[in-house]
């Protein structure tokens, strides 16, 4: 980075800021995501401490909470509901909502447990673990989902029924169909490698393969920043201070290599160490095998459909047509705009997205039960909300409602930690949830005034 | 006229004195209510007509029908001496008729150029959206139009009225219009605001566009248009050159529904009461 300073413009020459205020202009940051993150911190540590002094020690130093085992579960736990919150941010901001996702779930995780396990092998009588099986039976069940979200979609857009009675009739019916579907049973085992959607320390990258992609990432995130810069420099727009744009490239990166690290420092478990040295004819060191599970897959799925509908989202014209029909449909009508196709997308998009995570349910189950999803549609309705999604319609961020979901995972997890009974994790969430949102009212109302 | 003329090949050119849009007998009903009642109305290349009328009296519901927001029941509309067809607002905008609305159908979630190039934004070559050419753009057109704007990267929600009404009016003006529709575009606006607004209007009048202006104000009225159409209760009262009517006559056929060539003494004095 070696941009010579007499090229800025005199508006943006470097100046060291004189307040937070003034670094956090600087570094143009949403400031709805940094407190998150905030949140995020203080959870955490809280949860550290407590857990350290009801643990067996009693001290503040010996929690479990920050602890890379907890951590990468934390983060496989956080996958299933971070992947529905993201389409569930385009429902919201389009002043609609879907509760039928927890079903669409259940059905289409139910299906693709249907096909590896009994159409494929038996019906067709091609066998079990087939090399093709995994990717027949995420392909259906995305196109079931999909189908859903376009039946449910065109009636909200194009019948004018409202999205809270269609998706509600949804919860009931698509439900009702994974009973009806197989009586009930559960369906199991699932195909080998379609398990290694679900993630375990088996279906992981290890250490190698996730410092290259963390590597990778933060060239993504240099290269993009700079060339950002370099086009509004074209265009002779006003431009992040140099020393901004190093901090802000430092703490991306650091973030990024900090979580590699952190998956990095979790180990398989013993038994699994020793099997994997037994069948590999290697002989165990003392103390054990040490491998390195590294980012687990689901999580790099996640990832992934975070990427995809971020861009989306903000790069598209699909994304830009939903935030002003949420904004205003009126608007976005004498636009042009087809709003009711959007509509309709925007609920094939997260049908789509909620056969994803039945994927992931189903396969880190390694079985599909009738109740997977149960519920799952309220968790997600709080992680977009939590992450900044306003019910008023318009606003919304993606990257915000997946810190949500990992916001409402760590609570829970934290809880469990505590051993704190179910029943009181529900009200403590409930409780953070309403909080978070009367909160951020009061603060957004008084920032418009 | 020449009846051979008419049906030759360069039409509209020959016609050069045929109006640029004309609106024939446009009835819009909602439910059962007559909104707007048979009417019709015209506008030349280069020319404002001022279109008049208490609350109610079918204006924006007229002109709506024009921008397709609301096409009519029953009638035609004319660009050019042809019938064309305009059923939502894309096929109002492809055919060069830019509206700015009362309510300045902006959405306030998104800043500047999101709003500018709502439904017709600009893209790369990967079919992404093209921010910054867009930015470029609208800093270009609403630089001219408000010197001291400067707020680009902000949702317009927090941007004052005059701000406001400067990225609808910008809308409307950088694409080339031919037909602008102005509904109340001064409403929102301040003294010096509405000066600048004025001297738009007369700028874009002398590029040859023709311009409806709706305005409750009418010395805004008389001070812009060169012909004037009054409605009420949904029905056409009549069409009068600027030059050839004083305010009061026009007061009179705004709230009496009578020609100037009907208005008496008597009624001029009550008007005044």
């Amino acid at each position: 980075m070696t941009e010579a300073t007499g090229t800025v413009p005199e508006s943006t020459r470097e100046q060291a800021p004189r307040s937070l205020r003034g670094l956090l202009q600087a570094l143009n940051l949403d400031t709805r995501l940094l407190g998150m993150v905030g949140a995020l911190a203080v959870i955490s540590i809280g949860f550290q401490i407590l857990s350290g002094l009801t643990g067996p020690k009693h001290d503040i130093f010996s929690g479990t909470f920050l602890t890379a085992v907890n951590l990468y579960n934390l983060a496989q736990q956080s996958v299933s509901v971070g992947i529905m919150a993201t389409g569930m941010v385009l429902i919201i901001v389009s002043r609609n909502i879907d509760l039928s996702i927890g079903s669409i779930l259940g059905l289409t995780g139910y299906t693709m447990a249907m096909v590896q396990v009994i159409w494929i092998p038996k019906s067709l009588g091609l066998g079990f673990d087939q090399p093709y099986t995994w990717i027949i039976a995420l392909a259906i069940g995305i196109a079931l989902g999909a189908a859903i979200g376009a039946f449910q979609g065109f009636l909200i857009a194009y019948g004018k029924v409202p999205a809270f009675i269609v998706t509600l009739g949804g919860l009931l019916v698509w439900r009702g169909l994974v009973f009806e579907e197989q009586q009930g049973q559960t369906i199991s085992p699932l195909d080998k490698t379609f398990q290694l959607l679900g993630g375990s320390p088996t279906a992981s990258l290890g250490d190698v393969a996730s410092w290259i992609l963390g590597i990778l990432a933060c060239a993504g995130i240099v290269y993009s920043l700079i060339a950002t810069r370099r086009k509004r420099r074209k265009y002779g727009f006003p431009v992040r201070p140099t020393w901004a744009l190093g901090v802000l490239m430092a703490l991306g990166c650091l973030a990024i290599l900090g979580f590699v690290w952190i998956m990095n420092s979790y180990a398989w478990p013993p038994g699994l160490a020793t099997q994997y040295a037994r069948e590999h004819g290697i002989t165990e060191p003392p103390g054990g095998l040490q491998i390195a599970t590294g980012i687990a897959y689901p999580v790099i799925i996640l990832i992934g459909v975070t990427l995809v509908m971020t861009y989306i989202t903000t790069r598209r014209r699909f994304g830009r047509y939903v935030f002003a029909i949420g904004g205003n449909p009126d608007a976005a009508e004498l636009g042009g705009i087809n709003v009711r196709r959007t509509i309709m997308l925007t609920f094939v998009l997260i049908g789509i997205l909620a056969a994803i995570s039945g994927a992931v349910q189903s396969a880190r189950l390694q079985a599909a039960v009738t109740s997977l999803g149960t519920q799952a549609e309220l968790d997600v309705i709080a992680a977009a909300v939590i992450g900044g999604t306003s019910f008023s319609g318009g606003i919304g961020t993606i990257p915000g409602a997946v810190l949500g979901a990992v916001v409402m995972q760590s609570l829970r997890s934290g809880m469990l930690l505590l051993r704190v009974d179910s029943p009181i994790q529900d009200i403590v969430v409930g409780v953070v949830l309403v909080s978070a949102i009367a909160f951020d009212t009061y603060v957004r109302g008084r920032s418009a005034r | 006229m020449n009846a051979e003329r008419v049906t030759g090949v360069e039409w509209p050119a020959v016609q050069a004195g045929a109006p640029l849009v004309e609106m024939r007998n446009i009835r819009i009903a909602f439910g059962g209510v007559h909104a707007v009642e048979g009417v019709t109305v015209d506008v030349r290349a280069g020319e404002v007509v001022g279109l008049v009328g208490g609350n109610g009296a079918g204006k924006s519901t007229l002109m709506r029908a024009l921008s397709g927001a609301h096409p009519p029941d029953s009638g035609e509309i004319l660009i050019d001496g042809q019938v064309v067809p305009i059923t939502n607002p894309r096929d109002a905008k492809a055919l060069g008729i830019e509206t700015i609305y009362q309510t300045l159908a902006l959405a306030d979630n998104i800043d500047a150029a999101g709003n500018m190039f709502l439904g017709r934004e600009l893209r790369t070559r990967t079919g992404a959206l093209d921010d910054d050419a867009m930015e470029s753009a609208t800093r270009k057109v609403i630089g001219r139009l408000n010197p001291r704007f400067k707020a680009f990267k902000r949702p317009v929600m927090s941007l004052s009225g005059g701000q406001r009404q400067s990225v609808a009016i910008a809308r409307a003006v950088h694409f080339n219009a031919r037909i602008l529709i102005m509904d109340e575009p001064t409403a929102a606006l301040g003294p010096a605001e509405t000066a600048q607004v004025r001297t738009l209007i007369k700028q874009l009048k002398d590029d040859g566009i023709g311009i409806f202006l709706i305005s409750h104000d009418i010395h805004d009225v008389f001070d812009l248009s060169d012909r004037i159409s009054v409605m009420l209760h949904g029905k056409l009262v009549g069409t009068v050159r600027k030059a050839d009517v004083t305010t009061d006559e026009v007061l009179a056929m705004i709230i009496m529904g009578k020609l100037p060539s009907e208005i008496s003494e008597k009624d001029l004095a009550e008007l005044h009461r």
